[in-house]
């Protein structure tokens, strides 16, 4: 996932309107000579493409390709077993709304978005704000530090946070007891009522990086003439904040609620090496893996692990979009 | 005035005394990695957390590299001498790392340049179709991204992680926005000048977009080196894992080697955090840029 605000979706439209503009005006240039129209169109359509080529190869090759297979096998009962496909329509959606595991995947899966995203953005909002005027060397320290768990990877971060839960030797038990809050070792990560808080936890810690680094800069491009004009006007800092910096920051603000949805949507890393979906943690992503690689029973199903993947993007662009809808209503 | 000034005063210093206890608590595990990897075994099962080392051994990381071995490498069938496969791994990630590092920047600087400044027929439909994949979760073409790389006979090897992280669209975006500024003017020229367009574009063009460059090279690198969930998928054989894949192996195989596990966090964790500490300077540029953009 990448730091910029790169607004995926609104960040499009006024980019596309600018390229029109200026195909608009190399439209007329063309105009005026019309001799060298067609030949310098045809010079463009082939330099064009054979500067996209390289990239072209790839995208379709492993993105766009593999995307269709997985839309085309999530209404086919494809598995490991049998080589013979066979089209059942809407069948497996069907029965995804009636197997009891994904809807408790589900269930989890939205816990975690509906806790994790709010508490992401409304921590490195204050964080970058508490940060951002600080000076350069401290405020990339700070920036720095928050952003390393990110930087450490899923693997490290889970091994040592698993230590840190373990029921006998970990340090979260230690803690508690020295400070007399509980007599008997937790059993954090083997029990359903603590299981699921951990990971999200975790999840937090390796989540707020990237947003703090955006609002960081977000920040720093506040209009500055309208902060002071209105400090002049007697404006105090909350209402700075909230009236002047925060609508300034709404791209900024929507894009990190989109990326951070999709991010704990895709919380899996967690899941597979701390509770292999057990203690009441199973998410959907976990169940996709599950139900196409692991060796079980049901195993290899790959057309109903399919639809389940079409079911996460679904939901996905649906979150996605009414967070569009919230952001552009105000 | 005085009281609300004195009370941004304290504001101020709470706020900055939270913060600080704040980076601690981020800092911890990072620092439990580390400790715990030199720490010896009566240290990692002390009921009571030992804060710092009694003492610093490497029995830890002779244990993690005791416990498997493979060969240094193996191109064409020539066998490298046989050291622990912590080593290999590591070979692997880098390798992993760099190749799908250079092969994103090179194609993503070729078709964000052209999409920027080539007015090519299909333009705004090609676009249309990048932004729409990126907004779709990566993880789900994995299943069909796993047969296709059996089907190529790729599976099993670095190449089926390398592919489709260069497939990712998110560079070819990233590199459309900063090409965006560079003056039609200029590339204008150097065509009036007779400059063939690869010229053109080695040239002129990517020494403008360089910081652009710089800032995909180091997030291409850090995810690659980090993206676990392909790894899982598309590597079998021990001899092939990345580092981040062994040491979920052995954390499977093992959860009672805490010692060991630290030690392999460590070889996991620390070469990506100096690479990113030492490209840092790329990082803030790319960000500061991309914001601008954005």
């Amino acid at each position: 996932m990448c730091p910029f605000p790169v607004h995926s979706g609104e960040g499009a439209p006024p980019y596309s309107e600018n390229s029109m503009i200026r195909e608009g005006c190399s439209g007329l240039a063309k105009q005026n000579q019309p001799a060298m129209g067609r030949a310098l169109q045809r010079r463009e359509n082939i330099n064009g493409y054979l500067f996209m080529l390289p990239s072209l190869v790839f995208f379709v090759g492993f993105v766009i390709i593999p995307m269709f297979i997985c839309i085309f096998n999530s209404l086919t009962d494809a598995n490991m077993r049998d080589s013979a496909v066979h089209f059942i329509g809407l069948n497996n959606f069907v029965n995804l709304w009636q197997d009891k595991t994904f809807l408790e995947a589900l269930k989890n899966t939205f816990i975690i978005v509906v806790v994790s995203v709010p508490t992401v953005c409304a921590f490195s909002l204050w964080v970058a704000s508490a940060i951002y005027k600080l000076k350069g060397p401290v405020l990339s320290t700070f920036r720095c530090i928050f952003y390393l768990p990110v930087v450490t990877g899923s693997v490290a971060v889970t091994v040592v946070w698993k230590w840190m839960y373990d029921n006998y030797t970990g340090i979260f038990n230690a803690v508690l007891k020295g400070a007399g809050l509980i007599d008997k070792n937790i059993n954090f990560l083997g029990d359903s009522r603590f299981a699921l808080w951990c990971i999200i936890l975790i999840l937090f810690t390796t989540s707020v990086g990237q947003p703090i680094v955006l609002y960081v800069s977000a920040l720093g491009n506040v209009d500055q003439s309208l902060v002071e004009a209105s400090r002049v006007d007697g404006a105090t800092g909350l209402q700075v904040f909230w009236r002047i910096k925060w609508p300034q920051m709404m791209p900024t603000t929507l894009y990190i609620l989109v990326i951070t949805t999709i991010n704990s949507f895709q919380c899996f890393a967690l899941i597979q090496l701390l509770t292999q979906g057990g203690s009441g943690t199973n998410t959907v992503m976990y169940y996709i893996y599950y139900t196409a690689f692991k060796l079980t029973e049901q195993s290899g199903h790959f057309g109903y692990a399919n639809a389940m993947g079409v079911m996460l993007a679904v939901f996905i662009a649906i979150l996605s979009a009414v967070q569009f809808r919230l952001a552009k209503e105000k | 005035m005085k009281t609300i000034s004195g009370q941004n005063k304290a504001y101020k210093v709470l706020s900055i005394v939270i913060l600080v206890v704040l980076a601690i608590l981020f800092l911890f595990p990072l620092y439990w990695i580390v400790t715990g990897a030199f720490k010896p075994a009566t240290d990692i099962y002390a009921t009571k957390p030992v804060w710092t080392p009694s003492e610093w051994v490497s029995t830890n990381f002779e244990n993690l590299f005791n416990r498997r071995s493979a060969p240094l490498f193996e191109i064409f069938g020539l066998q490298g001498p046989t050291v622990p496969a912590a080593f290999r791994w590591l070979i692997n990630t880098v390798f992993m790392a760099v190749v799908a590092m250079i092969l994103t920047c090179i194609t993503a600087a070729m078709a964000g340049y052209a999409l920027a400044k080539k007015r090519f027929r299909g333009r705004a439909i090609l676009f249309g179709l990048i932004v729409c994949a990126m907004a779709l979760p990566k993880q789900v073409i994995l299943i069909p991204l796993l047969r296709e790389m059996s089907d190529l006979h790729l599976y099993d090897t670095l190449w089926a992680v390398i592919f489709p992280t260069v497939g990712w669209p998110f560079g070819v975006f990233l590199m459309k926005q900063f090409s965006e500024s560079i003056p039609g003017e200029i590339l204008e020229a150097a065509r009036v000048d007779g400059s063939s367009e690869l010229r053109t574009f080695a040239t002129i063009v990517v020494p403008m977009i360089k910081p652009g460059i710089g800032a995909l090279a180091i997030f291409t690198f850090i995810n690659s080196w980090n993206d676990y969930f392909m790894q899982l998928i598309m590597l079998s054989s021990g001899s092939n894992f990345t580092i981040s894949l062994g040491i979920a192996t052995l954390q499977a195989e093992t959860t009672i080697d805490m010692g060991m596990l630290m030690a392999g966090a460590a070889l996991a964790a620390i070469p990506i955090i100096v690479v990113f500490l030492v490209f840092q300077k790329y990082f803030t540029q790319g960000i500061t840029m991309g914001a601008v953009k954005g």
